[in-house]
């Protein structure tokens, strides 16, 4: 199906697209058709700045098995590094 | 019978309030008039796909134009603009109404033109032909492939942008309607194909509807792998005999 449902999170960084680096304060989620990958539904992330207008954005088209296994490991990255730097 | 030679290419057509955006048009070679028919892109965007369906169209002897119905959300790749008009909530229905007019009377003031016009949508496009030809009167043929949200149950998912279920405006159809669709969707449900022939059933509307075993959504898709080899053959000569007998002059 094609779904209009989109989750904001507000973030702090930089990323990384084809005019270099940009600062980003928006990920946009979604799961949907994807544009590129080769999969019926994918799980989309999009990095934007919507204080600079969001005309650019860096992207990724995601498994939804994949999806889940990144989740676990930013979180596992958070926690082992956290603990690392505070020692 | 088929038109392998065709020819393709940008043009800038003129939407809804007069705005000027640019769609893929394509049409045989042959000198001859040709029925023309609009196809309907889906919520990603003005993909590869969807230029590759109306190119299809022309081989098979149509004149067909796909708008680009996010043309005013640029600039960038249809991807990008894609990305931000999803992150916006969508186009609103008026305009893409207004799009699809502007696209249809492109076709007509063309000299290969037979004067029928029809369109034809997938996905959120498929909701939006449904859409169109409730709203727009000169309307010949109307394909809907696996048009989700037809059917809105949820009334709090209606909003400025969509602020009517199109289910609710079938009293206006006045085109036959051919609908296809997978059994194995979540959106259109086979319950809400259901209740959506019921509606047609009861207004004493022209249409035929088609279920397909063993296939989801967007199963005539070669990228994906929903994609169904025999269920997509039959459905195209479905689509090809609806509007050969619709759209003759």
């Amino acid at each position: 199906m094609c779904s209009y449902i989109v989750e904001k999170t507000a973030v702090s960084g930089s990323a990384k697209g084809p005019n270099g680096w940009m600062r980003i304060d928006t990920a946009n989620v979604y799961f949907d058709h994807p544009y590129h990958a080769p999969l019926d539904h994918a799980l989309a992330i999009d990095f934007v700045c919507e204080a600079d207008g969001a005309n650019e954005r860096v992207a990724v088209e995601l498994s939804a098995d994949s999806a889940r296994a990144l989740v676990k490991n930013i979180l596992a990255a958070l926690t082992s590094g956290e603990g690392a730097h505070a020692a | 019978m088929s038109y392998p030679s065709l020819l393709a290419e940008t043009v800038t057509f003129t939407g809804h309030n007069g705005d000027r955006g640019e769609a893929y048009y394509a049409r045989p070679t042959r000198a001859e008039k040709f029925p023309g028919i609009v196809v309907v892109h889906h919520l990603p965007g003005w993909d590869e796909w969807i230029i590759e369906v109306v190119r299809k169209f022309a081989h098979h002897g149509f004149a067909a134009i796909s708008p680009h119905l996010y043309f005013r959300n640029g600039p960038g790749s249809p991807d990008d603009v894609g990305a931000r008009v999803r992150a916006s909530g969508g186009v609103p229905d008026d305009q893409v109404v207004g799009d699809v007019a502007g696209a249809m009377a492109f076709l007509r003031a063309q000299a290969n033109a037979n004067g029928k016009v029809a369109i034809i949508g997938f996905c959120s496009g498929g909701r939006h032909a449904y859409l169109c030809a409730c709203c727009i009167d000169n309307v010949d043929a109307v394909v809907d492939c696996w048009g989700g949200n037809v059917i809105v149950d949820d009334k709090t998912q209606l909003n400025a942008k969509r602020p009517v279920a199109p289910i609710d405006l079938t009293e206006n159809l006045r085109a036959p309607l051919l609908g296809l669709f997978g059994n194995d969707d979540q959106n259109p449900t086979p319950e809400h194909v259901n209740r959506t022939e019921a509606v047609l059933r009861r207004l004493g509307k022209n249409y035929e509807f088609h279920r397909y075993p063993d296939a989801g959504h967007a199963f005539f898709n070669t990228k994906r792998t929903a994609f169904r080899a025999e269920q997509a053959a039959d459905g195209w000569a479905k689509i090809f005999a609806f509007l050969r007998k619709h759209l003759a002059a």
